[in-house]
């Protein structure tokens, strides 16, 4: 009994420690604080840990802790702040070959190299990150609610400010809400050694820090600003079923290059001769329709298992088009636990200038880049979440998933060498998840 | 393309036919037990989608739909 009370004891202090200092930092009156109880119920908070490893690339380690204060009138501000350090090798775009391959740095300072029959990564990948976003949220007139935001993040060579800001009307007894909401992102991007310069061809000595009238680099920094519109639709169908539809449409402008990959060159046969810095169009158009639904199969049979579904399609004018099935299913267990079993299909087509690697003996194109991430692939998603209620009503979950991403030959011919070559290596990824929710 | 089209008819076709089987649509205010708990709500959990939201966006073309898409990190 004793221990209990100790517990629950720690648990409050922990609870008021992270009250008063979220207090602090919005300067808000240690005198709001006089009243413990009243205070401690309207806060709550959620801290997760997230490891997302893949095997012999990219390593990440996400924190993240959010506080969400409920007021009297229902309104809600939600804090959060996270964290994440990543560290591995990622591919740089060029094609592997029979031979050694010897590249330049980022930078421009220095060299390293890629083993014959080896997809090319560059392996000095380290960054962290932080990111800080506020959301007020408040209801008003009975039928309405009105949000805003602000968005923060930084890394060593990128930093991103966002406002968002969305009004949604409740009618027929709350069964229906029409929402509509806009965001903007303002970005900018510091690559290391400069912003490349398009296509022209990366060679040691080269970076904007060696030499500022580098022809190969254009300058220290560039921009791109995101505008997203959204429209949506939910529907309460009956007691057990809810769906929700959604429209976006998202206008990028600016540096849409990934400044860190490059495309070889090669001969008929298929041997790289150089490699260049990729190239992007300078605008992006995306589009896309979501629509979700839940459903609870109630208590007899099922125990209230709740079916999650959702699809997305989206297209854009980079011709890209992609379709995204995610699927959930929450299983209770006993009144206090629930397994959640995931499942998530996604396939996209190519970019219409993605292309694996460029002639020596062709024109360049106007656009050209070898990212897999803009080319064809499928990619699955399979995962297990258990949840368990403890210390009365706070929540602690664990989260195990298998990602695997599947690139495929959009169409593309693979001459001499490269017939022997894997030029799209799948990526296998494990993903945990830590969430403690009090 | 095929197959996608398919997927779109499997997902849609059962919400259709719920929606224009029922006369009337929605519940009564004492009719909300069950939509009321945290796992019928349309986001059961934010921690998870933001997590998701950004491993999804650093390594495939398309993101948002459910909530926006924006900027955010140069991971993509």
């Amino acid at each position: 009994m004793q221990l209990t009370n100790m517990k629950a004891g720690k648990k409050v202090n922990v609870k008021l420690a992270l009250t008063a200092a979220t207090s602090a930092l919005l300067g808000l009156s240690s005198v709001a604080l006089a009243n413990e109880a009243s205070v401690l119920d309207s806060w709550s908070f959620d801290t997760a840990v997230l490891y997302y490893g893949e095997i012999d690339r990219v390593t990440a380690t996400e924190a993240m802790i959010g506080a969400t204060k409920t007021f009297e009138d229902e309104s809600t501000l939600n804090l959060k702040f996270t964290f994440d350090a990543l560290t591995g090798a990622s591919p740089n775009g060029a094609v592997p070959q029979p031979t050694t391959q010897t590249f330049t740095r980022p930078s421009g300072n220095g060299e390293y190299q890629t083993p014959a029959n080896k997809t090319p990564i560059y392996d000095g990948f380290r960054d962290t990150r932080v990111q800080l976003n506020a959301q007020w949220t408040q209801p008003f007139a009975s039928v309405y609610t009105v949000s805003g935001g602000v968005h923060f993040s930084k890394e060593y060579d990128y930093l991103s400010l966002g406002l968002n800001s969305s009004l949604a009307y409740d009618f027929d007894r709350k069964n229906s809400t029409i929402s509509v909401g806009v965001s903007y992102f303002q970005d900018t991007y510091n690559p290391v050694g400069g912003v490349p310069n398009p296509f022209s061809v990366m060679l040691p000595g080269t970076g904007e820090d060696e030499n500022p009238d580098d022809p190969t680099r254009l300058g220290k920094d560039d921009t791109k600003s995101t505008a997203d519109i959204m429209v949506g639709f939910t529907q309460v169908i009956n007691r057990r079923m809810v769906a929700q539809l959604n429209y976006s449409y998202s206008m990028v402008d600016g540096y849409l290059n990934d400044p860190y990959k490059r495309l070889s060159r090669v001969n008929a046969n298929g041997e790289a001769l150089d490699y260049v810095y990729e190239s992007r169009p300078d605008s992006r158009e995306k589009q896309s329709i979501f629509a979700q639904t839940k459903y609870n199969f109630g208590g007899d049979l099922l125990n209230n298992t709740v079916l999650d579904v959702s699809y997305r399609y989206m297209w854009d004018d980079w011709q890209i088009d992609s379709h995204t099935i995610d699927s959930r299913f929450y299983i209770p267990i006993g009144v206090n636990s629930y397994l959640e079993p995931h499942f998530r299909i996604y396939q996209q087509t190519a970019a219409d200038f993605y292309q694996p690697f460029l002639y020596e003996a062709d024109e360049l194109p106007a656009y050209a880049s070898s990212d897999l991430r803009i080319g064809e692939m499928t990619t699955y998603t399979v995962g297990l979440k258990y949840g368990t209620i403890v210390n009365g009503d706070d929540e602690l979950s664990f989260r195990l998933e298998y990602y695997t991403q599947k690139p495929t030959n959009a169409g593309f011919n693979e001459p001499g060498v490269l017939a022997s070559q894997d030029l799209y290596e799948p990526v296998n990824a494990i993903i945990g998840q830590v969430t403690y929710s009090f | 393309m095929k197959i996608s089209n398919k997927m779109k008819l499997v997902l849609l076709v059962p919400i259709i036919s719920t929606v224009s089987g029922c006369a009337s649509l929605g519940v009564e205010p004492w009719e909300r037990d069950l939509l009321a708990k945290k796992e019928m709500s349309l986001t059961s959990s934010p921690v998870d989608s933001s997590f998701d939201d950004h491993i999804y966006f650093s390594k495939e073309a398309s993101s948002g739909g459910k909530g926006f898409g924006g900027g955010g990190c140069g991971c993509n």
